[in-house]
């Protein structure tokens, strides 16, 4: 468990200033990963995305840590790259034999999607490296397009509520399990809603030797239709509704780390009804859609109960 | 016969692809990240076999594509190490978005690029369509005629692309000479480290008490200064290129200029191209002096920069060329080589250009021979001799039309 005292101590590196939007949970991802690495040097790779175009406007940039970016669906081949350098010029000698750690950014769009082949590669590879993939469910950076994220029945510029379809029609694809898939010593999903479940994995992956990966649901006001105040409110949500179920997977053996609070699995409609993105599903004449999505969400958190040894 | 230009040289017998993996060897380079394919594959394969046997401290990253070869080659350079790739045509195309951004970059990466027909249709022969697609990225592209050339020339580009901070690719023609046995001369590992020195960059992501940001959003106030800068480092590198040129001149003893002149001081006919046909021009040339007619051949090496002034000034006195290019340009009118000379030609001699055609050659491999090249120094001579107008359309060398 992280330590709000111990880790105040360590210097801030990530500034304010960057053109994230209020109440976005981008930014929050991104200070508290850097955080959670307290003191210890890091080198930070992003795909493009809101986080990276929002924070490094030429010619300023909110990291105080070394930063690169080059394209969208590389963050994962980027990260190895780094990770191969410094393994090399350690090795012979051209650099200080000290510790560095390497994370790469990238949003649901960079990693689930298009980024999906330099992940997995990466991962196989067995880079020293944390990859953490800030989930709001879209490409939002480019205007709410839906990505495999996206989950079944959301409204998104590219699968949107129309007469004849009520938005995304396919589930969202299950990231996660295709990580565990690829026998990495520790994959996580989490929650910005929850810092200290946040940062406790971020922590337990940078002292992981191996390839690393945490999927974590944050939030974004704009494509969820919510008020920025309120953003942080919509991730818990998502796990009191277990449509987020937040777990750990340390060499291939799963643990639940947060459940709903207060003990009670609240009904999808908990999450929907606050985001413009799902209003459409509260409608009378999509009670069957509802109750599919209902269905849907209540299997997979049984089978993740399963898999973590609870009930 | 090949003859040791340098003391301590050594003759080998060796491919194209054998003697550029080779010289990657000597080069020693921090970091590789490959992609297997016809026909650079080879080159990858000598490489990882170096690294098994301790022979390179090299770090090998097998990329699961070539799109994450470039883009971990980039950010391997960006991370302060020397780094290199290896690709032909497919794989080419598919980094083709990266290749432009390590230019963008300023990124110093040096890499072999066996040139390979473009898909569709798939063909894993030779012709210089793939790195002739990439003429706009920021590259510095030097193509070699031969075992020896794709040796020096990749020794060299260590160091004109650290100087420049530009990338810079070296090719050969696909399975000519990647896979054509050849004799030529190396040089001990210690002289060939000692030419490419250690690497130095101003910036680096693991030095970590100094942390900048590379790859920031450039808008509408910063992006074309940017540009600029990438634009005037490809005519500043001009002058890198023939002092590295120079400096292995001295240690190693062979001369290389942005192109070599064959017969060309009273040349009245000359002849244009890239590659390895060039080595069968030569052969054509020899066979014409001896009956007399005065051809020559210019044989392009350094493509980008293109060296304008030097080639107008080189073919000024000639009274015909043709330029016999191994990649179409699908633009309804010339071929990527021939257009580059023209311009220069244009700009530099106004109407006291001489006459000049294009030709394609080569595409998918096909065959091109002595009696072919013959016959364009035929033609060129009675456009010389003014009994046939020069054509003003391109025109093709041994395909089946119709």
């Amino acid at each position: 468990m992280a330590n709000l005292k111990e880790l105040s101590k360590h210097a801030e590196r990530l500034t304010g200033g960057h053109r994230l939007c209020a109440g976005c949970g981008a930014g929050a991802v991104a200070r508290q990963t850097l955080i959670a690495a307290g003191d210890t040097p890091v080198v930070v790779v992003s795909a493009t995305g809101c986080l990276e175009v929002s924070t490094s406007v030429f010619p300023y940039t909110s990291w105080k840590t070394p930063f690169f970016h080059s394209a969208f669906e590389n963050s994962a081949a980027t990260c190895s790259g780094v990770e191969a350098a410094y393994k090399s010029l350690k090795k012979q000698g051209k650099i200080k034999d000290e510790e560095i750690r390497f994370i790469a950014f990238g949003g649901d769009g960079g990693t689930y999607d298009i980024g999906l082949q330099s992940l997995s590669g990466a991962m196989e590879r067995g880079h020293r490296m944390l990859y953490v993939c800030y989930n709001n469910e879209a490409y939002m950076n480019t205007g709410i397009q839906r990505s495999s994220a996206t989950p079944k029945g959301a409204s998104a510029s590219t699968s949107p509520v129309g007469k004849v379809i009520q938005g995304k029609e396919q589930p969202k694809k299950d990231l996660t399990a295709i990580m565990v898939a690829h026998n990495i010593p520790y994959v996580a999903q989490s929650t910005i809603g929850n810092w200290n479940d946040y940062v406790t994995k971020v922590q337990k992956a940078l002292n992981t030797d191996g390839p690393t990966f945490i999927n974590v649901m944050t939030p974004c006001r704009l494509g969820w239709g919510c008020k920025p105040e309120d953003s942080m409110e919509m991730v818990r949500l998502a796990v009191d509704t277990c449509i987020w179920p937040v777990y750990e997977v340390v060499d291939g053996v799963y643990k639940m780390t947060m459940k709903p609070r207060g003990g009670e699995k609240k009904p999808v409609t908990e999450f929907f009804k606050h985001q413009t993105r799902f209003k459409h599903l509260l409608k009378p004449e999509n009670a069957e859609l509802l109750a599919s999505i209902q269905a849907d969400v209540d299997a997979k958190w049984n089978k993740i109960l399963a898999l973590c040894g609870e009930k | 016969m090949v003859k040791t230009m340098f003391s301590k040289g050594k003759i080998v017998a060796k491919t194209g692809n054998e003697i550029m993996a080779e010289a990657m060897r000597q080069i020693a380079p921090d970091v590789v990240a490959a992609y297997p394919i016809t026909p650079a594959t080879e080159i990858v394969q000598i490489f990882s076999q170096f690294v098994a046997d301790g022979k390179v401290p090299t770090e090998f990253v097998a990329v699961e594509s070539e799109h994450s070869a470039m883009s971990a080659t980039i950010s391997a350079s960006v991370a302060g190490a020397r780094a290199m790739t290896g690709t032909s045509s497919q794989g080419f195309a598919l980094m083709w978005e990266m290749l432009y951004i390590a230019a963008g970059l300023r990124l110093p990466i040096v890499m072999a690029e066996v040139n390979r027909a473009l898909s569709a249709p798939i063909n894993i022969h030779g012709d210089q369509s793939d790195t002739m697609g990439a003429r706009d990225a920021g590259w510095i592209q030097i193509y070699s005629e031969n075992s020896q050339e794709a040796y020096d020339n990749m020794i060299q580009s260590v160091r004109i692309a650290e100087a420049a901070k530009l990338p810079a690719m070296v090719t050969t023609d696909g399975f000519i000479i990647s896979h054509c046995m050849e004799v030529a001369e190396v040089y001990p590992d210690a002289d060939v480290k000692e030419f490419v020195g250690e690497y130095k960059p101003e910036r680096a992501l693991l030095d970590y008490k100094r942390p900048f940001t590379l790859g920031a959003i450039d808008l509408q106030d910063y992006y074309f200064e940017h540009r600029y800068q990438l634009a005037q480092a490809m005519r500043d590198s001009k002058k890198i290129i023939l002092e590295v040129a120079d400096e292995f001149k001295k240690k190693f003893g062979r001369e290389y200029g942005f192109y070599e002149k064959y017969e060309m001081d009273d040349a009245e006919i000359a002849i244009v191209t890239i590659g390895s046909a060039a080595g069968t021009t030569k052969a054509v040339v020899d066979n014409l002096r001896a009956k007399g007619i005065k051809a020559g051949l210019i044989k392009i090496r350094v493509y980008r920069p293109f060296p304008a002034e030097e080639i107008a000034k080189d073919l000024s006195k000639v009274k015909a060329i043709a330029v016999l290019d191994r990649a179409d340009s699908c633009s309804a009118t010339f071929a990527p080589v021939y257009l580059d000379v023209v311009a220069a030609l244009y700009a530099n001699c106004g109407d006291k250009a001489p006459k000049a055609e294009n030709y394609i050659y080569g595409l998918g491999g096909r065959e091109i021979s002595l009696e072919h090249i013959e016959e364009v120094y035929m033609k060129l001579d009675a456009v010389a001799k003014g009994t046939k107008k020069a054509s003003t359309q391109v025109e093709y060398i041994n395909v089946r039309i119709k």
